[in-house]
Order: C-alpha cells, then sequence, then structure tokens
C-alpha cells in the first residue's frame, strides 16, 4: 500500500507498526478512487487516435488502472473529450456529461477540446467544450503524444488525490443539477443565454421605440 | 494528359457545337455547358464518350461576375486524364439540374453544395442538408457570409502581423461566444428541426403476409464504439433485417473549406494533416501536387522518392491499422488492433524522425519536403520495409485470412456490384474489392509512380472479406515499391528554389489527385493571384464511398452493418472535413 496512505497523522504503538493501517476516509476514498478511474470510450476526433495509441501495449494506461474502457456513460467516471467539439455534437456531449454518474470527470485533450485549437475561428466549432461542461485537466497539442496523455492522467489523479468528502460538489445535501442542453437554432443556443441573445438580437429601432412597452410587457 | 483532353475537346465540341463551349479562361481548362443542356451532355459522356465515373462535383461562388459555377470531373474508368464539365447559373437563385439520377454518386456531393454553397439541384432525391443542420443561418461557403469569428477576409491577419495585438475572439463577439443569429431572433420561439423529414425519407417495405411484424427505425450513433469516429446511421429494421439506411455526418464538421479560402496556400499544408488524420502524409500529397500543378514547379528527383516513399508507408500504416479496427468490429476486441498498432508505432517512429510530429506531419512543401531524411532513419526504414513488415504482414495473413469466424462473417456480407461501385463513385479498396482495376497511380499516374514495377490488386466478389484480402495486397505492393525506392532514392536536394513562406500561385484552377490509402483524394484549388486561394475542395474519398454504404446494407443483418462500415473504413475527418 501506498505510503502516504497510511499516515493519518495518529500514532501508532510500536508494537502494531506494520499489522495496522490507520487512515483517513478521505485517503482511502481517494486512493481507491484514482487508481481505478473508467474512462468512456469516445473519441471525437485525431486526438482519438492517439488515444487509441496510449490505450495500446506501448503505452499502456492500464498502468495506471484504467484499462476499462466503458462505451457506455452509465458506468464511466472519466470523460475524455478527445478532439474538436462541433455544435452539431456538443448536445450530445452535454448529454453524456449528465448521463455519468458522479464522481465525474473531464479531461479536455488536446488544443481543440481546451480552446477551438486551429479550427477556433470555423463557424461550426466550439470554441473549447468548458464552455458547456467543467474540464478537470487541460492537455496541449494536436494531438497530445501519448506520453502527454499518461501526464493528464497522472495530473488528474494527484488532483483527486487533494480532494476532500466534505468539499466535493457531488456529496452535497441537494442533489446537483443536471447541465441544460444547448439547442440547434440558426446556429448553436445555449439556454442559459436566452436572455442575452434576445437582448443583442431585438432590432434596433424596435429597442428605442418600445422600450417601456417591453417594461409593461415583464409586469 | 493535355492532348488528351485536346482530343476530347474537339470530339465534343464537334458533337454539341452550339450548346458546349470551351472554358477560354486562362488557367482554366474544361467546357462550359448552359444548365438546361447539363443533363444530355452528361448523358452523351457516359453512353457515349464512355466517362462512366463522376469523380467529383462542387460548386464555386464567383462573388465579383455575381456567378455560381458547379464544377464536375469526369473521367473513364479504363484510365486517362479527367474531363472537366462547369454550369454556370446565377447566384441569387442559383438551379442547376441534379445529375444524381444519371450518376447515383453525386448525391451526397449535390447535397454538401447545397449546404455549403446554396446551390438548389433540381430533381435531386434527397437534398436535405448534409454537413450542417436543417435550420442553419445561411450558406457559409458564399463569399459574403462571414462567420461569427469574422476578423478578415484573408490571412495573415493585420491585427497578428506585424504587429501582433493578439486579443481573444470571444471579447469581440456580443455573445461572447461563436455563434451569430439573424436579427430580430426569438429563441423561445424557434422550434427546433426534428428528424421527421428525414425518418420520411427512408424506405419501408410492404409486407402482405400474415405475420404482424413491425418495421423499426434505429438510430446507431453519434456516440457508439463501432462507428469510427462521430458518425450517425439511421436504420430501419425488420426483425433483425436492415431495410433501409441513411447515414448522417456533420458531427465533426470544421470548416475545412472556409478556413482554408481564409489561410494563405501554404497555411492549408498543417490543415490536410487533419482531413484524414490516420494517414496525413498522404493529403499532403495531393494538396502539394494541386498547387504545384498550378505552380508550374517540380519537384527534385530525391524529393519525389521521399515523397512515394512516405505515401507508400503511409498505405501500409492505413491498411494495417484498418484490418485491426475490422477485427475489432467483428467482435475480436482490442487484441488483433494490438498487433496492428504495434507496427503502426514503427512507421510512426519514422514519421516523428523525419518530421518532428507523430501523426500531423505537415513534411510536403511547394517544389519539395521540409526536411531531409538522417542517415540512421533511412537504416532504419531499410530494415523496417525489407525484414520487419513483409513478416508481420506474413504473420497477420497467417492468423485472420482463414480464420473461420472472419470467413462465415465476412464471406458474401457487404457485396457491391462492379456496375453499382462505379455509379456510385467508390474508389480505393472498396471500388478495387469489386472488380474495377482503377488506381490514380496507374490509371493516371503522378509523381514518379510510372517508374516502379507493380501491380494493382483486384477481387472480385465485392464483399468484406475480399476488401480485407484486397488492403493485405495492397500492403504487399506497397512494401515492393518501398524496395525499389530505397534501392534506388539518389541523393540531391529536397526543394526545388529556395523554401518560401509566401508563393506566388497564378491564376488559374487545378485539380490534384492522388490514390490515397482511402481511396481517389482531390484538391480542387482556385486561385485569383492573390496569397490565398479563392476557392478550396477536397474530393474526400471515404465521404463519396459512404454513398455506397446503404446499397451494401440493404437486406444485411444489423450485425453486420458495424462490419460492413468497417470495411470502407471511414475516417470521420475527412468524411465531414
Amino acid at each position: 500500500m501506498d505510503e502516504s496512505l497510511n499516515s493519518a497523522g495518529y500514532e501508532i504503538p510500536p508494537e502494531m507498526q506494520g499489522q495496522v493501517a490507520v487512515t483517513t476516509l478521505d485517503k482511502i476514498y481517494n486512493w481507491s478512487r484514482k487508481n481505478s478511474l473508467w474512462p468512456m470510450m469516445f473519441g471525437l476526433a485525431c486526438c482519438a487516435i492517439e488515444m487509441i495509441g496510449t490505450a495500446a501495449s506501448r503505452f499502456d494506461f492500464s498502468r495506471f488502472g484504467m484499462e476499462v474502457m466503458r462505451p457506455s456513460p452509465r458506468q464511466a467516471d472519466l470523460m475524455i473529450v478527445s478532439g474538436t467539439v462541433t455544435k452539431k455534437m456538443i448536445p450530445q456531449i452535454v448529454r453524456l456529461y449528465n448521463q455519468m454518474p458522479e464522481p465525474r470527470y473531464v479531461i479536455a485533450m488536446g488544443a481543440c477540446a481546451s480552446g477551438g485549437g486551429p479550427f477556433k475561428e470555423g463557424y461550426t466549432v466550439v470554441a473549447g467544450v468548458d464552455k458547456f461542461i467543467p474540464v478537470d485537466v487541460y492537455i496541449p497539442g494536436c494531438p497530445p503524444t501519448p506520453q502527454a496523455l499518461l501526464h493528464g492522467f497522472i495530473t488528474l489523479m494527484k488532483k483527486i488525490e487533494k480532494q476532500s468528502l466534505r468539499s466535493v460538489p457531488w456529496y452535497q445535501k441537494k442533489p446537483g443539477e443536471p447541465i441544460p442542453i444547448p439547442v440547434l437554432g440558426p446556429d448553436l443556443m445555449d439556454p442559459r443565454k436566452f436572455d442575452l441573445i434576445k437582448q443583442v438580437c431585438k432590432p434596433i429601432e424596435v429597442q428605442a421605440n418600445e422600450q417601456p412597452e417591453g417594461e409593461t410587457g415583464h409586469e | 494528359m493535355n492532348e488528351q483532353i485536346e482530343l476530347q475537346a474537339s470530339s465534343l465540341t464537334d458533337k454539341f457545337p452550339e450548346i458546349v463551349s470551351l472554358d477560354t479562361r486562362t488557367g482554366y481548362t474544361g467546357f462550359l455547358v448552359m444548365p438546361e443542356n447539363l443533363i444530355t451532355v452528361a448523358q452523351t459522356l457516359r453512353d457515349e464518350f464512355g466517362y462512366d465515373y463522376l469523380s467529383s462535383v462542387t460548386g464555386v461562388d464567383y462573388l465579383p461576375e455575381n456567378k455560381m459555377e458547379v464544377v464536375y470531373h469526369f473521367y473513364r474508368t479504363t484510365g486517362g486524364g479527367a474531363l472537366v464539365l462547369k454550369t454556370q447559373v446565377d447566384r441569387e437563385n442559383p438551379v442547376v439540374p441534379s445529375l444524381t439520377p444519371l450518376y447515383p454518386g453525386a448525391e451526397f456531393q449535390e447535397r454538401e453544395a447545397w449546404d455549403l454553397l446554396g446551390i438548389r439541384f433540381a430533381n435531386h432525391p434527397d437534398l436535405r442538408r448534409i454537413l450542417t443542420w436543417e435550420g442553419f443561418y445561411g450558406h457559409p461557403l458564399r463569399k459574403d457570409w462571414k462567420e461569427p469569428f469574422f476578423e478578415e477576409e484573408t490571412k495573415p491577419f493585420k491585427s497578428r502581423w506585424p504587429e501582433g495585438h493578439v486579443y481573444r475572439a470571444e471579447d469581440k463577439n456580443p455573445f461572447h461566444d461563436n455563434v451569430q443569429y439573424p436579427p430580430g431572433f426569438d429563441p423561445e420561439q424557434w422550434s427546433p428541426e426534428t428528424d421527421e423529414l428525414l425518418y420520411a425519407g427512408l424506405k419501408r417495405v410492404d409486407k402482405s403476409d400474415d405475420f404482424l411484424t413491425e418495421q423499426v427505425v434505429v438510430n446507431l450513433g453519434p456516440q457508439h464504439p463501432s462507428t469510427h469516429g462521430v458518425f450517425r446511421m439511421v436504420v430501419v429494421l425488420d426483425g433483425e433485417t436492415v431495410v433501409d439506411l441513411k447515414p448522417i455526418m456533420g458531427y465533426l464538421h470544421r470548416n475545412h473549406e472556409k478556413i482554408g479560402e481564409r489561410n494563405t496556400f501554404l497555411q492549408n499544408m498543417p490543415f490536410t494533416d487533419r482531413l484524414d488524420y490516420v494517414c496525413s502524409m498522404s493529403n499532403n500529397f495531393g494538396y502539394a501536387l494541386a498547387v504545384e500543378k498550378l505552380m508550374g514547379i517540380q519537384p527534385p528527383e530525391r524529393a519525389e522518392y521521399i515523397r512515394v516513399m512516405m505515401a507508400e508507408l503511409t498505405r501500409f500504416l492505413n491498411h494495417i491499422f484498418s484490418i485491426g479496427f475490422l477485427l475489432n468490429d467483428l467482435g475480436a476486441f482490442f487484441t488483433p488492433m494490438l498487433y496492428a498498432l504495434e507496427e503502426r508505432e514503427l512507421i510512426l517512429d519514422v514519421f516523428e524522425a523525419v518530421s518532428g510530429s507523430r501523426m500531423m506531419c505537415n513534411y510536403f512543401r511547394f517544389g519539395g519536403v521540409a526536411r531531409d531524411i538522417p542517415d540512421e532513419v533511412m537504416e532504419k526504414i531499410r530494415k523496417l520495409v525489407l525484414e520487419r513488415l513483409p513478416r508481420k504482414l506474413d504473420e497477420m495473413d497467417y492468423f485472420i485470412t482463414n480464420n473461420e469466424i472472419v470467413r462465415g462473417r465476412c464471406e458474401g456480407v457487404g457485396v457491391l456490384t462492379a456496375e453499382r461501385a462505379i455509379a456510385l463513385s467508390a474508389s480505393g479498396p472498396v471500388l478495387r474489392a469489386s472488380g474495377v482495376a482503377y488506381d490514380v497511380r496507374r490509371a493516371d499516374p503522378y509523381s514518379i509512380y510510372d517508374r516502379f514495377e507493380f501491380d494493382i490488386p483486384v477481387r472480385y466478389n465485392g464483399d468484406i472479406y475480399d476488401r480485407y484480402l484486397l488492403r493485405l495486397d495492397e500492403m504487399r505492393q506497397s512494401l515492393r515499391i518501398l524496395q525499389q525506392v530505397m534501392r534506388d532514392i539518389p541523393e540531391g536536394p529536397i526543394m526545388s528554389g529556395k523554401p518560401q513562406y509566401q508563393v506566388r500561385v497564378p491564376a488559374g484552377e487545378s485539380y490534384g489527385r492522388v490514390e490515397g490509402p482511402k481511396g481517389e483524394l482531390g484538391f480542387y484549388v482556385v486561385s485569383n493571384g492573390k496569397p490565398n486561394p479563392w476557392r478550396y475542395h477536397v474530393r474526400a474519398p471515404t465521404f463519396i464511398n459512404l454513398t455506397s454504404l446503404a446499397e451494401m446494407c440493404r437486406g444485411q443483418k444489423i450485425a453486420d452493418v458495424v462490419t460492413i462500415l468497417g470495411s470502407i473504413d471511414i475516417v470521420l475527418g475527412e468524411v465531414d472535413r
């Protein structure tokens, strides 16, 4: 067992050392969680090929306890967003994220998933998956090498190690709200931004003349 | 090749002196025809002149002349150069008769032209948007359409170069995101487009027997472990049998062409890597050929050999990868894949050594390649080509070819006949496994392929098993070419002229095509003499090969659909661009 795991800050009598492990709930929980992350089998674009390469024998991420790739979001706890996120695909990605059971983590693999990458200026590209779902670790590269992806996994493990059951969002009193699923309109519409869209799209002359009417509408 | 075109020219204009005229713009080739005569001319081309293969259909928006042009590239499957037919229509209401009834392979390409350029094709059986979604605002490849993060017409943007005041694109957009809406738009009034139109287009069978069976519509994808990326298929099932199938793409549409028209010519090179991201080197090849044709330059000897070497290594890599995936689809989960990936890693090491990147090589330049191959890498390639890869190929052959399950599930499944394969514009292994010996390397030789001794493998059954066998054969031929390259490669320069950041490309059009591992990969480039291409279109082989997917799947079992898709070997980066 990990050396750091067995140092809860309690004094263990010398005759019992080596036979008894004393730890905290946080530590044992995080230790087991970080060593058995199950990624979702979910590839978007070029980065997915490098992800397959990382899973294969040369780099072999099963050394870190994550070889069990699950095609179903219900059985996965790590989503690797491996590639360009497009507007046509983001409703499905958000839905998949909502379907994953907590605790869940997201890795944005590569430049596109992190911020749009080389395709950021494109008209159907979402400039980073973090516009919709929370991301834990960003991995730079286009595509990141398998080594970089492994480094991203280890960074995520370190992050999990530091979490506390008291503060993580998934053990609060109320259940977490699902993320509203974006709608495909003339362009992608985020339900959280409907008010902003209405405000900006209002024709200018109407805005100037009928401001009071808009207020009465509110009442 | 030019002589051949001249020859065709006289006969086609002789045949239709009234309605066909030569395209006389400088730098352009081919014929102009009025839209109302298009069908007649195309029919004659197919039936009398033998141009049975419609390779590429695309549109060009000539904004200054207020014209839309549709460009067709016809070929003979017996070999030879292209016959380019063009038709011009008004920009405001562009309507062109659809060639889908004559050449069913035009179906998806016409839908793409409608989606991105707004050209309407009369009598098209299913004219819906293909890469964007129904309800999308505008037609993005029109020259007056501007994307939400629009900055300037062409790169390099003045804000970045030479001074370089970098800002976030989000800060300039009123929505702080990559979106735009028509004025007066109210999101709460919007009712999203449903799939009803799509489902209505699917065929059902009328059954008059007594069994009460229901035909079920099943969606496979876009998140599905076996669709090779974000690809969706809508399948109508009668029991387990597939009645009809429609592929739906666009989930990875990354606006390759729009970005490509803003970029300078050289800036497009790294973008081509990301088309078919399994074999970036062949993509570079096609694009370099198209632009070199316009520029009228020729790479030096050594560069030509290096190019062929890289293209053939890529072919090997792609085929071994796709065979691994095919077995994955058959249910042999990941273990055969590991064998394939082992060889792939060795080839990727070579790519990394010459170009600096494992997957996105960006290695070709106009008039040569970026770097020379160091001696120790050459030694490595020699060992791979002469010893390791042939051995591993035989090993794979030995393990898989006579495997009972592979034969049982692949033989006679997903059959595509030769006539239909040609009509549906299939290319690459899909076409050759159906018994058509059509390979661009032989039919219309480019680079130095005419110097090598190699065979074009053909198989005649057109099923999944033959596609698998054909890929094995092709890998053997690739190794044969590679062995000749290793023997003959000369010393010398690898670049003609000085390496340039900004190339001068004279006005005109060109179509560069290579036999990529997945099929005929073509780049249609129109230049107007500026540093940026006016039109940049990619004829993606897997996108067009998908046209025949429905045909292969009808009447098969649902479990075979996944394998049939695997045997076409699609890569979504190229399908959706």
